[in-house]
């Protein structure tokens, strides 16, 4: 023991690390894989699978699957989709609108709370309320509101004594609506994002330009906006993503009618792979979207790193 | 002085009301019945009728959804959980080469940009094939994949401030990285798995797109069984709005007692 116990204790630091070194292998794999699998399992190979899907037409007969090849023809066939066309423009503008509004809007509030002196906290959970509900749910809720007949918006409008409007209904008015519906959804989120990054920002700047005796448009104008252009540009980066996103509210609200005027591309995607049951071309249209999507990304990280060499 | 702050509450107050007076309306139409809600009228006698039917009538199937999505979203939020907080560890001190971290952050936020639909369908193949279709175990994958890459970056943002002494401190005390990570590195970061729990189990709880297409009647999530009042031929308003009441109650909950998790999350994954 003794012998023993004198022999580790010199050899220790030589001999110990030989089987640990092993071990922090195995750990630094296990550690990693469990999102690696779920990522490749979940997440790449699904883009395989659609990618493959994507040169086939699938027919059903009797339950089993017949596989078609046809080549390139579904992607051929996209720019020919009025659905398509529709949904890109309809997607875009929704994005721009709903982006631009929240970021205004936001950012007033956020100004607005960062001034009050009292009920900053009351506020803050205030807002945060839409955020927590379901895109389902917020849907649900504007389909209440809006409703020709018994929404509350025109009870309100018909008070102040103006025609009712059919909110959802009249092609002129229904994308206006969604994208109202998306600003009163998320302009919280950039509120949340704004206020946090305006209460980072520090004092001393504030207290040199008020010695100056700037006014407080000047403090916004030439303090508040040019240290607060990152988080802008990062939240309108967040919320720009899930615009493009946008399903669920669409679903609900008006499926994307009354006839193509709030089609937007998830919801064309959905249509034509599920309801129509094209999965092949669904496929298609999947892969074109993410490519495109791949596309603004990397311009979109390219023009940062212009930016930031500028 | 007062009147500049007397503009700022005037103009927060109307910003508020407009955020709770949806929230509230729809709310009160779930105590209505369909006619006082359809003739428009402001008389109000509050029933109970909407609940009840959505809850226990033998043609709902709410509490059923309810307990799928309580199921997926814990089992989602669990492995989301995990596989994030033990990646963000791994690549971030574990010295896997530059490129491994850089492909799996970009594909991650490449992943984070593809519409949840365009998966959906994918998703749908695959899982069919193996006879995953229809089964909460399918959805539980969806949702942990789709809140995976949140995950690892909200959990990379607290990895990153855990001070590098104390982790050479616990290797010269001989600790292994395994011990170091549960019993150093876990408590230290307990706060952004806090924030971290709360945002996927939120947003498991509100996904619409993945578990419309993933799920069937006895698979369905709440948000799915919501969508299908508003569907059927005569639209169930006062249904509808019951339900959608009893959705809301989670989050409600969670804003009266995680609000500070919530915004630590939301701004943290945002802006580091």
């Amino acid at each position: 023991m003794t012998q023993a116990g004198i022999s580790t204790a010199s050899i220790a630091p030589l001999a110990r690390p030989a089987r640990p070194r092993e071990d922090e292998k195995l750990w630094r794999w296990l550690s990693f894989s469990p999102a690696l699998l779920l990522m490749l399992a979940m997440g790449a190979l699904p883009l395989v699978n659609l990618l493959a899907t994507s040169f086939f037409d699938v027919t059903w007969t009797s339950g089993s699957a017949n596989w078609q090849p046809v080549g390139l023809a579904h992607y051929r066939e996209l720019p020919a989709d009025p659905l398509v066309a529709a949904g890109i423009t309809n997607t875009v503008l929704f994005a721009l609108g709903a982006v631009f509004g929240q970021l205004v809007l936001g950012l007033i509030l956020a100004l607005l709370v960062t001034r009050i002196p009292r009920g900053k906290v009351f506020f803050r959970a205030l807002f945060i309320l839409p955020i927590l509900i379901p895109g389902i749910v917020v849907g649900a809720i504007w389909k209440l509101m809006l409703n020709y007949d018994f929404g509350l918006v025109n009870q309100l409008i018909g008070f102040a004594g103006l025609t009712a409007q059919d909110w959802l209904g009249d092609s002129g008015t229904a994308l206006l609506s969604v994208i109202a519906v998306d600003i009163w959804h998320w302009t919280p989120f950039c509120f949340l994002l704004f206020l946090a990054g305006i209460e980072a920002l520090p004092n001393d700047i504030y207290e040199a330009s008020r010695m100056d005796g700037a006014s407080p448009w000047q403090d916004f104008r030439y303090i508040t906006l040019p240290l607060m252009i990152p988080t802008i540009a990062v939240t309108a980066a967040f919320r720009l993503v899930l615009a493009f996103k946008v399903f669920d509210e669409v679903y609900l609200l008006t499926g994307g009618g009354p006839g193509t005027a709030t089609e937007v591309i998830s919801f064309t995607l959905y249509q034509r792979f599920f309801t129509e049951d094209k999965v092949g071309y669904g496929a298609a249209m999947a892969i074109a979207v993410i490519f495109v999507i791949s596309l603004l990304l990397i311009i979109g990280l390219q023009g940062r790193r212009l930016g930031r060499t500028a | 002085m007062t009147q500049r702050y007397s503009l700022a509450y005037l103009l927060l107050a109307v910003s508020g009301l407009i955020v709770v007076v949806p929230v509230f309306w729809i709310v009160l139409a779930g105590f209505r019945t369909p006619i006082s809600l359809l003739s428009g009228t402001w008389q109000f006698d509050p029933v109970l009728d909407n609940f009840l039917e959505v809850l226990f009538s033998s043609t709902s199937d709410l509490l059923l959804n309810y307990r799928n999505s309580i199921i997926v979203g814990l089992a989602s939020t669990c492995i989301c959980l995990a596989a994030g907080t033990l990646a963000a560890w791994s690549l971030d001190r574990l010295n896997w080469p530059g490129w491994v971290t850089h492909v799996f952050l970009g594909w991650a936020l490449v992943f984070q940009m593809i519409p949840p639909v365009a998966l959906a369908s994918a998703w749908f193949g695959m899982e069919r094939a193996v006879h995953l279709d229809n089964t909460l175990i399918g959805l539980i994958l969806a949702h942990a994949t789709l809140n995976l890459p949140m995950a690892v970056w909200l959990m990379g943002v607290f990895v990153r401030d855990v001070p590098n002494e104390l982790v050479e401190a616990a290797k010269i005390d001989g600790a292994s990285g395994r011990e170091l990570f549960f019993s150093i590195v876990l408590p230290i970061i307990a706060p952004g798995l806090a924030a971290t729990t709360v945002l996927c189990f939120v947003f498991s709880w509100n996904e619409f797109a993945v578990a419309l297409n993933l799920t069937a009647k006895e698979t369905a999530t709440v948000p799915v069984a919501i969508a299908k009042f508003a569907q059927d031929y005569q639209i169930q308003y006062t249904q509808m709005a019951a339900t959608a009441t009893l959705s809301i109650l989670p989050a409600l909950v969670l804003l009266l007692i995680g609000q500070r998790y919530i915004v630590n999350g939301l701004t943290t994954g945002a802006l580091k």
